[in-house]
């Protein structure tokens, strides 16, 4: 991990929300350390075609832009604007009535002024008041314009990866303006004169690549998910079938990588392929479209397509019915709201129905794309299913609603189902903290790197105190979530703020709880940890008290 | 320094009007050229900002959810805050523009010591900003009075129900005094809230200081120093009816009035008051979530590089092969 060693008090007890002196309209800031991204390698922004590829540091004076840079931003502002009518509402619009301004969880973490949702958009609105609009070409300043200049691009860059697109912002004000909206396209902006991060630039050329975001060839799938049904096997009894790049099976699923890859993602997979098993799924995995996450929608709407398209031609290609996908955010609204627009028509597939229960999904008709909730939500309901919750009592779980699957999707009841089924001990955080008030994890759009861990200590704040809540309250140790960078970022968010508590997936606990006929006694959970006895133990002591 | 500059260009304004009406004597200027100036601003300023919104696509629904969408029959989805049909959306929608629904929901997060983050309702801000649009529509509507000849229907209505309270003569109406009270505090809320004091323009202090002036020119006139109303409505209505005439002896509160009004109108279209329009385009709100039931067309849909399959099997054949992963080509 980076350097960062300030103790939990410490760094809330420092926590200010007083305003500076500075008028927010000076662009000068200081790029400190912990609370920023490296930069994109330039092999892969030459990779992917990017303009601009150089070696350069955020900290570094000078970032060797093209000579003509202001020209590019502004056109590129000007072209955006005829493109999204969202842009030029949200540019025009908002009243800075201040409702945003303490919804923010890098706001509430850090008390800089411009991680107020208001003021993170007026750094762009300040440019366009001054180049687009009347008021602001005759009154300059007085009408809060600013000319764009190099500190203002730097500026940008900073606090453009200071949002997390999480949206929650946009639920508070009352025009729905939404700042993911205008961080996407400043972003784009940035990345046409070259400005980018590591983070999200490496994993998309790797997609490209591979198609997925490690860059994990081929061979290296199958050996993953080989080694996933050999661990499974040594839990269950039984050697579960998984089959790769099959041709003509029914449904096409995708996840997110890191369930391959990743601790605790890992443990979801092995639920997956245990209840894939379970109720005899004819399905196929795929390594072309082997990655469902999507860092392109990080920096634009072109690199989100590019990556997007591969998982309506990998369904296409094998012949499969309709697609499955796994737990993930960003993932979810990609699919959810973007993937029929930007690579539909998905004609050659057909409306989803679940072989197993015969239900249709309507609601996925078009898109033809089902999410893992839905469709074990509606196993559960139709008892297609039996699920032993005992098997879960040693987890006192409470549940991360991530930010896209409430406020892109109001996928809300379906994991809570799904939960209450597969556990008997679950509690809610309080409710300005979940749904779709939902608290980011603080590393989600590309952030969530070490040599940001200051920032996204801060940013996740929130979402750890609303944890800790329920830790203290009702002894909550198992945070369940339904995202891939929940799952690989909240792990060191708990160890700082709410040491203890445990983070995991929800089809961790469906595979916990799954009850497989033929399956050996179980002695341990997908973990690997001893679960019934230890329960037994649990509840022994707890009577005795 | 914005709040001056506000501040100062009211000042200006009144003093523009004052002058020119008392000493320069130039009550047809402002009693007819300056506000037929202004309504031209204001109706064909509309028109532009709405047309210029209007040619831009919406190319993605980017709706934002509050609430369960449609999916399972037996799982209850909400109708107003995850809409997947036009009426919930038009329902959403009238909650947002009539009621304010979403900042309804508005909290106050505070730090403490711990540390430990606590969200408290915070409606003020709900209330005084459904106080003022409430009391400002009514107040308009009440004008009608002066601008046809014979009043409106509603008109006697609205006055009646706005002046239940039976008190004083002339009757005292409850939204002179909600407006007043209502931007008073959201003026004040601007600049004791440090945070806002930190981000507010001249633009945001100044359309306060306008329509606060606006209401208390009204307000004295009704009350304090009153007017001529016949000679008002003979002027209004010649207005309306282009057939402008300028009677005698009107006073200069009126043309205070007046040309602040105007002074409104034309502000209008060029300002952040344009959220009465743009609300109704704005894309996470008007747009239903239907969106894996029926799919959503951009206009500029534009092709992008792409890694094919084939280039992929291309790349990785040998490894493929090896590892026993179906090909495509041998």
């Amino acid at each position: 991990m980076s350097e960062f060693k300030a103790k939990p008090e410490e760094l809330a007890e420092k926590i200010n929300y007083k305003t500076p002196h500075k008028s927010w309209m000076d662009p000068y800031i200081e790029i400190k350390h912990g609370s920023f991204n490296y930069s994109g390698i330039p092999k892969n922004v030459e990779y992917l075609k990017l303009p601009n590829p150089r070696k350069w540091q955020p900290t570094e004076d000078e970032w060797q832009l093209p000579e003509n840079w202001k020209e590019i931003i502004l056109t590129g502002l000007k072209e955006r604007l005829d493109k999204f009518r969202s842009l030029k509402i949200f540019m025009d619009i908002c009243v800075r009535c201040g409702a945003c301004s303490d919804k923010c969880h890098f706001f509430i973490g850090s008390g800089d002024p411009k991680n107020m949702p208001v003021l993170r958009a007026e750094l762009l609105r300040s440019v366009y008041r001054n180049d687009f609009t009347t008021a602001g070409k005759v009154f300059g300043k007085f009408a809060g314009g600013r000319e764009l200049t190099i500190d203002v691009i730097k500026e940008w860059f900073y606090y453009f990866y200071q949002c997390t697109q999480c949206r929650r912002c946009s639920v508070f004000c009352p025009y729905g303006i939404d700042t993911a909206e205008v961080t996407i396209l400043v972003r784009e902006l940035l990345n046409l004169i070259g400005i980018n991060i590591d983070w999200v630039i490496t994993p998309v050329a790797n997609s490209f690549r591979t198609g997925n975001h490690l860059g994990i060839q081929p061979h290296g799938f199958k050996d993953s998910i080989d080694f996933a049904v050999e661990e499974l096997e040594t839990i269950i009894g039984i050697k579960v079938d998984a089959p790769i790049n099959k041709k003509g099976a029914e449904v096409l699923f995708v996840t997110p990588s890191a369930d391959y890859f990743g601790d605790p993602h890992y443990f979801t997979l092995l639920g997956y392929l245990a209840l894939f098993h379970e109720i005899g799924l004819d399905y196929t995995w795929t390594t072309f479209a082997s990655e469902g996450g999507n860092f392109g929608s990080f920096v634009s709407h072109d690199l989100m397509k590019s990556l997007n398209t591969k998982i309506y031609s990998e369904a296409k290609r094998l012949g499969v019915k309709w697609i499955l996908g796994g737990e993930c955010g960003h993932m979810w609204r990609v699919l959810h709201q973007y993937m029929d627009t930007l690579n539909g028509p998905a004609d050659f597939l057909e409306e989803p129905v679940s072989p197993i229960t015969g239900t249709k999904y309507e609601n996925a008709k078009s898109t033809k794309m089902v999410h893992i909730c839905e469709f074990t939500a509606d196993l559960i309901k139709n008892n297609k299913i039996q699920l032993d919750k005992s098997r879960n009592d040693k987890l006192k779980v409470t549940f991360h609603d991530s930010c896209n699957p409430s406020r892109a999707m109001g996928l809300i009841e379906e994991p809570r189902y799904v939960i209450n089924n597969t556990c008997n001990h679950f509690y809610e955080m309080p409710e300005n903290t979940i749904k779709e008030q939902t608290f980011c994890c603080g590393s989600g759009a590309g952030l969530g790197t070490d040599e940001n861990l200051e920032m996204r200590l801060r940013g996740g704040l929130p979402r750890a105190n609303a944890v800790k809540f329920v830790n203290e309250k009702n002894g909550v140790n198992f945070l369940g979530c339904i995202c891939a960078i929940d799952k690989a970022t909240l792990p060191p968010l708990m160890d700082y703020w709410v040491p203890g508590v445990q983070v995991g997936g929800i089809h961790e606990l469906v595979g916990n709880a799954l009850v497989i006929k033929g399956e050996k006694e179980r002695t341990t959970d997908l973990r690997g940890e001893p679960y019934v006895e230890k329960a037994k133990e649990e509840i022994e002591t707890s009577t005795k008290e | 320094m914005n709040l001056f500059f506000s501040f100062s260009a009211l000042v200006i304004l009144i003093l523009l009007a004052v002058i020119g009406v008392e000493a320069v004597k130039l009550e047809f200027l402002f009693g007819v050229i300056i506000p037929y100036v202004a309504i031209a601003f204001f109706l064909i300023g509309i028109i532009y900002k709405v047309i210029y919104w209007a040619r831009s696509p919406v190319p993605f629904r980017i709706t934002t959810t509050a609430g369960q969408q449609k999916s399972l029959p037996w799982i209850k989805n909400s109708k107003l805050e995850s809409p997947n049909t036009t009426l919930g959306v038009i329902g959403r929608m009238l909650l947002e523009v009539l009621l304010f629904r979403s900042l309804f929901r508005n909290t106050k997060a505070e730090l403490k010591k711990g540390p430990k983050l606590v969200y408290g309702s915070s409606r003020y801000l709900w209330l005084a900003a459904l106080a003022f649009h409430w009391a400002f529509l009514i107040i308009v509507l009440r004008h009608f009075r002066y601008f046809s000849e014979p009043i409106p229907a509603f008109v006697p209505f609205l006055q009646n129900l706005d002046g239940f309270l039976q008190i004083g003569l002339p009757i005292l109406y409850i939204t002179n005094v909600l407006i007043v009270v209502a931007l008073t505090y959201l003026f004040f809320r601007r600049l004791f809230d440090p945070k806002l004091k930190y981000f507010s323009l001249a633009s945001d202090y100044f359309p306060l200081l306008l329509l606060l002036g606006i209401a208390l020119t009204g307000i004295l006139m009704r009350y304090f120093t009153k007017v001529d109303i016949v000679s008002v409505k003979e002027m209004a209505v010649g207005l309306f009816s282009f057939q402008p005439v300028v009677p005698e002896g009107i006073g200069v509160m009126f043309y205070l009035h007046l040309f602040l009004v105007s002074v409104l109108l034309a502000y209008f279209p060029f300002s952040k008051l344009m959220h009465f329009a743009g609300v109704f385009l704005s894309p996470t709100r008007n747009l239903a979530n239907n969106n894996r039931m029926k799919r959503h067309v951009n206009p500029w849909n534009a092709p992008v590089r792409i890694h094919t399959y084939e280039e992929y099997e291309d790349e990785f054949r040998d490894v493929m092969k090896a590892s026993g992963l179906p090909l495509e080509k041998e």
